[in-house]
C-alpha cells in the first residue's frame, strides 16, 4: 500500500508504519520523534486536549517541510503524521520519522522540522484544564510572516 | 465573493467556521481591518492569511472566487 508521507489524521498514531515509510537500503540511521500530550505546563495541569487543523493546507505545508530538508540534507527521506481531534495525557500527537546514510544528518533534519511546524503549519490546540480552557499561541517568538512564505508571485498565479 | 475560514480562537469567538464577503477585489489589509471592525476582532492584528492554500502577503490581492483563511499563531506539534 503507498501511504502518504506527509499526514493528518483523527485516529491514535501507529508509530511503526510510520518508521516504515522512511526504511530503505540506502539507509543507516532513522530517527523518530514522538511528541506526546503533557499532563503538567507552567503549574498548570491539563486534562485534554483538542487540535484542529486548516486540513488540506496542513498537508501541503508538511509538504513543503519535506522539500525543504530535502534541499538541505540531500538523500534522506522523512515522513510526518499528526493527529487533531481530542487526545490524553501520554497520548501521541505528532511522529516525525527522518531517514538517511549516516545518523548525523536524520537527527538534524528531525529536529528542524518540528521548528518548522511550530512556524507554518496551521494546527491548534486548546488546552483544557480542571478549571478553564485556551487555545494555545505563540509557543515561539514568531514574525509576522514566517520564512518560506511564498513571494507575492506565488500567491498571485 | 470570498469565501472567509476562521480557525481556533477567532471560529469561538464569531461562532463559525466561515464567512463570505461580497466584494471583487480587496487588500488583505482592508479585509482585515473591515473584519476586526465588524465583528470586534481585535486578534486580526496578529493572525498571518492564506489565500487558496498558500501564505499571502498583507498588500496581496484577493478576488472573488478566492477563499481566505486567518491563521492564528500555530501551536500543532
Amino acid at each position: 500500500m503507498n501511504h502518504p508521507l506527509y499526514e493528518i489524521v483523527e485516529e491514535p498514531i501507529e508509530v511503526e508504519k510510520i518508521i516504515k515509510k522512511v526504511e530503505r537500503r540506502e539507509a543507516g540511521a532513522i530517527t523518530t520523534f514522538i511528541g506526546t500530550v503533557r499532563e503538567w505546563t507552567s503549574g498548570k495541569r491539563t486534562m485534554y486536549l483538542k487540535y484542529q487543523a486548516y486540513q488540506p493546507m496542513a498537508v501541503k505545508m508538511l509538504q513543503m517541510i519535506g522539500e525543504e530538508m530535502e534541499e538541505k540534507w540531500p538523500n534522506l527521506k522523512a515522513a510526518i503524521t499528526h493527529r487533531i481531534g481530542e487526545l490524553d495525557i501520554s497520548d501521541i500527537a505528532v511522529v516525525i520519522c527522518v531517514s538517511s546514510p549516516h545518523r548525523k544528518e536524520a537527527y538534524e533534519a528531525n529536529e528542524y522540522a518540528i521548528e518548522r511546524m511550530k512556524q507554518i503549519v496551521p494546527i491548534w490546540k486548546k488546552e483544557h484544564w480542571e478549571d478553564g480552557e485556551t487555545w494555545i499561541g505563540d509557543q515561539l517568538e514568531k514574525v509576522a510572516y514566517p520564512e518560506g512564505s511564498p513571494d507575492m508571485e506565488d500567491v498571485k498565479k | 465573493m470570498i469565501r472567509i475560514l476562521l480557525f481556533a480562537g477567532l471560529q469561538e469567538k464569531l461562532g463559525k467556521s466561515s464567512l463570505v464577503y461580497e466584494c471583487d477585489t480587496i487588500t488583505i489589509k482592508v479585509l482585515k481591518e473591515q473584519l476586526k471592525t465588524a465583528y470586534e476582532l481585535f486578534e486580526m492584528d496578529h493572525v498571518m492569511t492564506a489565500v487558496n492554500e498558500e501564505y499571502a502577503m498583507e498588500d496581496d490581492i484577493v478576488k472573488s472566487g478566492d477563499t481566505v483563511a486567518f491563521i492564528p499563531p500555530v501551536s500543532g506539534g
